[in-house]
């Protein structure tokens, strides 16, 4: 049976010399097709004796074994040979640009209330909201500023026809928000607000984020301890120098303004911070007890404080904008610069 | 408030510089804006005067003079000079050699031959103006020799203070020496007032028939005086350091008693009052048809609740504003009448706001003058007069009535302590008191304090606990954290519309936002919604930003607008903001968001071929926003869209918004050189109520069958696929449109559209039968209500 090696051994001679799938499948069915040379042995095992039959089967089988071995060792070679031939034709520029849309990207304004957001809400603060066309009593006397306080006309009101007026300032949500909650209140109320003037620092629309919180264990070093750590953390400085001192608003006493050192030249003294060192950037106070009283909370029991700070100027000092007046111009060359 | 530092000096003993001084004080509350050097750093100037000038024997324009500067030279020094304003016997300025100016150091040099032992001087020289005509003039009584420094007090500052309203005891520079010398513990050194007697009888009456708008009138006459006197030089510059005018010797003094005292007053021509048969004055409100010319020029027909100062037959000046233009004192005026009272703020606020002018008296009535200075500042006054105009003094006349109450307030060390978060303690609490100068006594922990007359804003506990941190220094209490509970915010997942998660979808969709004002022009509103009852501003900033916008368009038109003229051609914008409305005369607001798309779909790139973004581009941005909830177009007319491609957008029926392509008249009016879709949607719609309920996953494969009907153009895809999903076996899972055709093969007026149909079954595999009945199902429904037919 010597035929039987040889069979094989010309048969694997055979498929490596095949050089295509093709050829390879051809000789495959000399083989062991439904006429080939090893299927037409196992044909002929009936005519073997008895004692014969399972020991030639055996034989014939390893053999069929080992040439469908050598043919998936083979078949393996040229696919990788193949493989590697289209490879070798297929490249890229992967220097060309992505195809497709690009990215948009939030208004720098937006950019900015969202951190200061996200910066409250991590410590517990909530967000309300109110509206921009408001009334007399809740811009001015619910707030402590009476009608012929000075401090009205510190503000530059713009009216609307029939009486009502568009908010000055985010305070006037402070008054909605006593009026429908009970303490402890913990909120921020950012939003659009109006003066009527508009020159190269003033934009006669602007936004605000009032904060406000009455709890038991508020107090004026509570205000400070909040406060310096809001702006260390939104300027992702852990040594920011801040100052506070004493200042007037009606709706709150003690009043306060708030001053960090210039984060443009650190406080050395530039022409942002008007060589001063120092960037004036919000006002706050402990709650005015007749604004308590206003709302129906009993000022001898509630101790709250509040503050209002100006986005646009913390946005500018963020990002380095020059001109606040950029902010509402929307051009697109700007706006993309903060994506 | 503007004063010079010297002046500061001379009333408070501080041992700091002005650097110091001005941080203390706006440390304190007093805010100094600017401290200004009065003059830039020169020495070796002095007072000069010049005994001869003689012509230059080379030069026209130069003159040699023989100068004599006092101890500085034995010898008159020959000096050389230009200015043509040099003549003899002039007192001038004079640098001496070795004198280092701002821009120049003086050596002794010859000029055009002849030798120059120094150089007078012209303001400008020395830094002291901009611009200036020769040389500096000087009194004929400045005496040679001394330092220019010195006699013209040029080591001096300007200080600018930014006072609060609060601080009108500040208004005067008494108050701030108590101010400062509170704050450095500096010993004050106020000029001790007495009483000036009177040599004459004159008297006015003065009736006050408004002793609630007018607690307290002094005034008395002063008669022979003479205003062409000269008011002293040190008086000349505080008050111009101080910002003020010099107008006449009698001004001058009352407006330097004012600066002094906070105490503003008003000197009357008495020759121009009459008097009538009751010698009187009277203060009282104005009645109607009643005229005033006032000082600044200003002819005022006078309203009923303005305060005046009237004689018998009309009124002389606007009570605590400003002074009457007839009764002026001037040049020629011998006998008056100076009138110092305190108006109470309410009977002043907000007058010069309405008249449309201030003046330095209505700005410190209005928030308050110390009533206890006002008869001493009236003595102050006129004790001035006397010495600088001469004249014989009345007595003082003073109708008194109820004065602002200076009660005492309780002041609790638990409170202050509740209220800052640190104790300070007894002592301390009485020391900042006594440093402050109220009046105070204490029982156990609680303190009774009396606020001074000057101070209007100390009225409850509060305002003293703010006085006692100012003292104590803001800076100086702690900064801390409080302990707060961990009582958990809600972060509610439906019912409220996820603004952030829309503008990250927009943001992904490659939209820019921009935030625009939410005033616009009327035009903008009648033209883009129609809308001619806009919620109109009283007093706009500008006339094309009159009313409040009832949507964003106008604002993303306008942008578009800014954009394309600047070489950005594709624009694509979104903005979230309120927009305003009126309903049954009450106004509303509510939050949008609004879309402009314009230009090319892509950005211009490679390997794509580009096109202008059209209606459906668009449409997916919308239907993005509401992802998975469906809601519904129809063609719908809307003012600023284009009237074949515009729609109505609808949620269950009820209408949310528009979409469309910008009508062609707009693109025209408002000069854009390509259109733009725009859609429109109110925020709140996009809040959904929908929690994902997860639906199990059938075990079957979906079979897919497609079919393609021929309708009329006319028939809107949403009614096809309406008509199938309402009567669609419980097999089909999903129809969808997967191809559009018209055109060649087809018949006129008719379009192709192809559906996609996917078919599953729930518990078993659908057999042939089945699959084929239901998409029959569908076609003849399509086939009953449209006419549809299969295509061929």
């Amino acid at each position: 049976m010597n035929n039987l090696e040889d069979l094989v051994s010309t048969a694997i001679k055979l498929f490596d010399q095949a050089e295509s799938v093709v050829d390879l499948e051809q000789i495959k069915a000399r083989y062991l097709g439904k006429a080939g040379e090893v299927t037409l042995l196992l044909k002929k095992l009936r005519e073997l004796t008895p004692e014969e039959r399972p020991v030639m089967g055996e034989r014939i089988n390893q053999a069929k074994k080992l040439l469908e071995d050598a043919l998936t060792e083979r078949r393996n070679v040229i696919h990788e040979k193949n493989m590697s031939a289209r490879l070798a034709e297929e490249s890229l520029d992967v220097s060309l640009p992505g195809r497709g849309f690009g990215l948009g990207g939030e208004h720098p304004v937006t950019l900015t209330l969202t951190r200061i957001e996200s910066l409250f809400h991590s410590i517990g603060f909530d967000i309300a909201t109110g509206p921009e066309i408001e009334t007399d009593f809740y811009n001015f006397t619910a707030l402590n500023i009476a009608e012929n306080h000075p401090a009205r006309a510190m503000h530059d009101t713009f009216y609307i026809e029939g009486g009502k007026l568009l908010r000055t300032h985010t305070s006037p949500v402070q008054i909605h928000y006593m009026q429908n909650h009970q303490p402890p209140i913990k909120i921020i109320a950012p939003g659009r607000v109006y003066r009527c003037d508009s020159d190269v620092t003033h934009t006669p629309m602007f936004h605000q984020v009032e904060g406000l919180w009455i709890d038991e264990n508020v107090s004026f070093s509570a205000l400070k301890g909040v406060l310096v750590e809001f702006m260390r953390n939104f300027f992702e400085k852990d040594n920011l120098s801040v100052r506070f001192r004493p200042s007037f608003f009606p709706f709150t006493e003690p009043s306060a303004e708030m001053d960090i050192a210039c984060v443009m030249c650190n406080g050395k003294g530039c022409r942002v911070c008007g060589e001063t060192g120092w960037l004036e950037v919000l006002g706050c106070g402990m709650v005015h007890p007749n604004v308590m009283n206003h709302v129906g909370l009993n000022s001898e029991e509630n101790i709250g404080f509040a503050f209002g700070l100006g986005v646009e100027r913390l946005t500018m000092l963020r990002y380095g904008v020059n001109d606040l007046r950029l902010f509402f111009e929307n051009d697109l060359r700007f706006l993309k610069q903060f994506n | 408030m503007k004063f010079p530092g010297n002046w500061l000096r001379k009333l408070v003993d501080y041992q700091c510089s002005d650097e110091e001084l001005a941080h203390k004080l706006t440390m304190a509350g007093l805010e100094v804006e600017s401290v200004v050097p009065v003059a830039p750093f020169f020495d070796k100037v002095v007072i000069a005067e010049v005994m001869s000038v003689q012509k230059h024997a080379n030069a026209d324009r130069l003159r040699v003079c023989k100068v004599d500067v006092g101890n500085y030279s034995d010898e008159p020094l020959q000096i050389v000079c230009g200015a043509q304003n040099v003549t003899e016997g002039m007192k001038t300025v004079c640098a001496l050699i070795g004198a280092r100016l701002p821009e120049l150091n003086i050596r002794q040099g010859k000029i055009r031959g002849v030798e120059s032992f120094g150089m007078l001087c012209s303001a400008r020289e020395l830094g002291l103006v901009s611009e200036a005509d020769g040389l500096i003039e000087l009194p004929d009584d400045a005496p040679a020799g001394i330092s220019f420094r010195e006699y013209d007090g040029l080591d001096d500052s300007i200080f600018t203070l930014k006072l609060t309203p609060n601080r009108a005891d500040c208004l005067g520079m008494f108050g701030i020496a108590r101010e400062v010398a509170a704050i450095t513990a500096g010993k004050l050194n106020l000029p001790e007032i007495k009483p000036v007697n009177p040599e004459i009888a004159d008297v006015l009456r003065i009736r006050v028939e408004e002793p609630q708008s007018c607690p307290l009138y002094c005034g008395r006459i002063v008669k022979g005086i003479i205003t062409s006197t000269q008011t002293p030089l040190w008086m000349n510059q505080y008050l111009v350091r101080a910002g003020l005018r010099l107008i006449n010797p009698v001004v001058d003094i009352i407006n330097y008693v004012m600066l002094e005292t906070g105490q503003p007053m008003h000197a009357f021509d008495l020759a121009k009052i009459e008097k009538g048969a009751e010698q009187e004055i009277r203060v009282r409100y104005a009645v109607a048809n009643e005229r005033l010319r006032l000082l600044n020029g200003e002819c005022l027909d006078l309203q009923e609740d303005l305060l005046v100062i009237a004689d018998s037959s009309k009124p002389l000046a606007l009570a605590g504003i400003m002074g009457g233009s007839e009764s002026e004192v001037e040049g020629g005026t011998t006998d008056i009448f100076i009138e110092s009272a305190f108006f109470s703020p309410a009977a002043i606020s907000g007058k010069s706001f309405k008249l449309g002018f201030s003046s330095d008296s209505s700005h410190r009535f209005e928030r308050g003058v110390d009533f206890s200075m006002t008869r001493n500042a009236l003595e102050r006054a006129t004790a001035l007069v006397l010495d600088i105009c001469g004249g014989k003094i009345g007595p003082v006349v003073e109708v008194s009535n109820d004065l602002p109450r200076r009660d005492a307030v309780e002041v609790r060390q638990k409170r202050i302590a509740k209220i800052l978060g640190v104790d300070f303690g007894i002592e301390l609490i009485s020391e900042y008191f006594r440093r402050l100068q109220f009046g105070h006594s204490v029982s156990g922990d609680t303190f009774y304090v009396v606020p001074p007359a000057s101070r209007f804003d100390l009225v409850i506990e509060e305002d003293f606990i703010e006085e006692l941190a100012r003292m104590h220094g803001y800076d100086l209490i702690p900064a801390q954290l409080p302990k707060a509970s961990a009582h958990m915010l809600t972060e509610p997942e439906i019912g409220i519309a996820p603004v952030k998660r829309l503008r990250q979808i927009l943001v992904a969709r490659d939209y820019q936002e921009v935030i625009n004002y939410t005033f616009v022009d009327t035009q903008w509103e009648a033209d883009l919604c129609g809308n001619n009852l806009p919620v109109k501003l009283k007093n706009p900033i500008a006339s094309h930003m009159d009313v409040m916008r009832s949507s964003l368009f106008g604002g993303l038109i306008n942008n578009l607008q800014f954009n394309l003229n600047r070489k950005q051609s594709r624009v694509r914008i979104f903005e979230i903001g309120s927009c305003f409305s009126k309903d049954n005369d009450e106004e509303k607001e509510v939050e949008n968001l609004a879309v402009l798309c314009s230009g090319n779909v892509h950005p211009e790139q490679w390997g794509v071929t580009d096109r202008d973004v059209d209606f459906y581009d668009v449409k997916m941005d919308v239907e993005s926003l509401f992802w998975p909830r469906n809601i519904d177009f129809e063609s719908a007319v809307h003012p600023a869209l284009h009237p074949g491609k515009s729609a109505r957008i609808l949620i269950d029926k009820s209408p949310i918004g528009w979409i469309g392509e910008l009508h062609p008249r707009w693109q025209r009016k408002y000069h854009l050189s390509q259109s733009a879709i725009l859609f429109e949607l109110q925020i709140e719609a996009l809040a959904s109520d929908l929690l994902p309920m997860m639906q199990v996953l059938s075990k079957f494969p979906p079979v897919r069958r497609d079919i393609a009907v021929v309708v009329e153009n006319e028939v809107s895809m949403a009614k096809l696929l309406e008509a199938m999903n309402s009567e669609k076996d419980k097999s089909v899972s999903e129809i969808s449109l997967f191809d559009l055709y018209s055109g060649e093969n087809l018949e006129q007026g008719k379009k192709s559209l192809a559906f996609r149909i996917l078919l599953q079954g729930t518990e078993k595999n659908l057999t042939d039968q089945e699959i084929d009945q239901a998409v029959n199902g569908l076609i003849n429904v399509l086939g009953r209500k449209f006419g549809a037919t299969l295509r061929g």
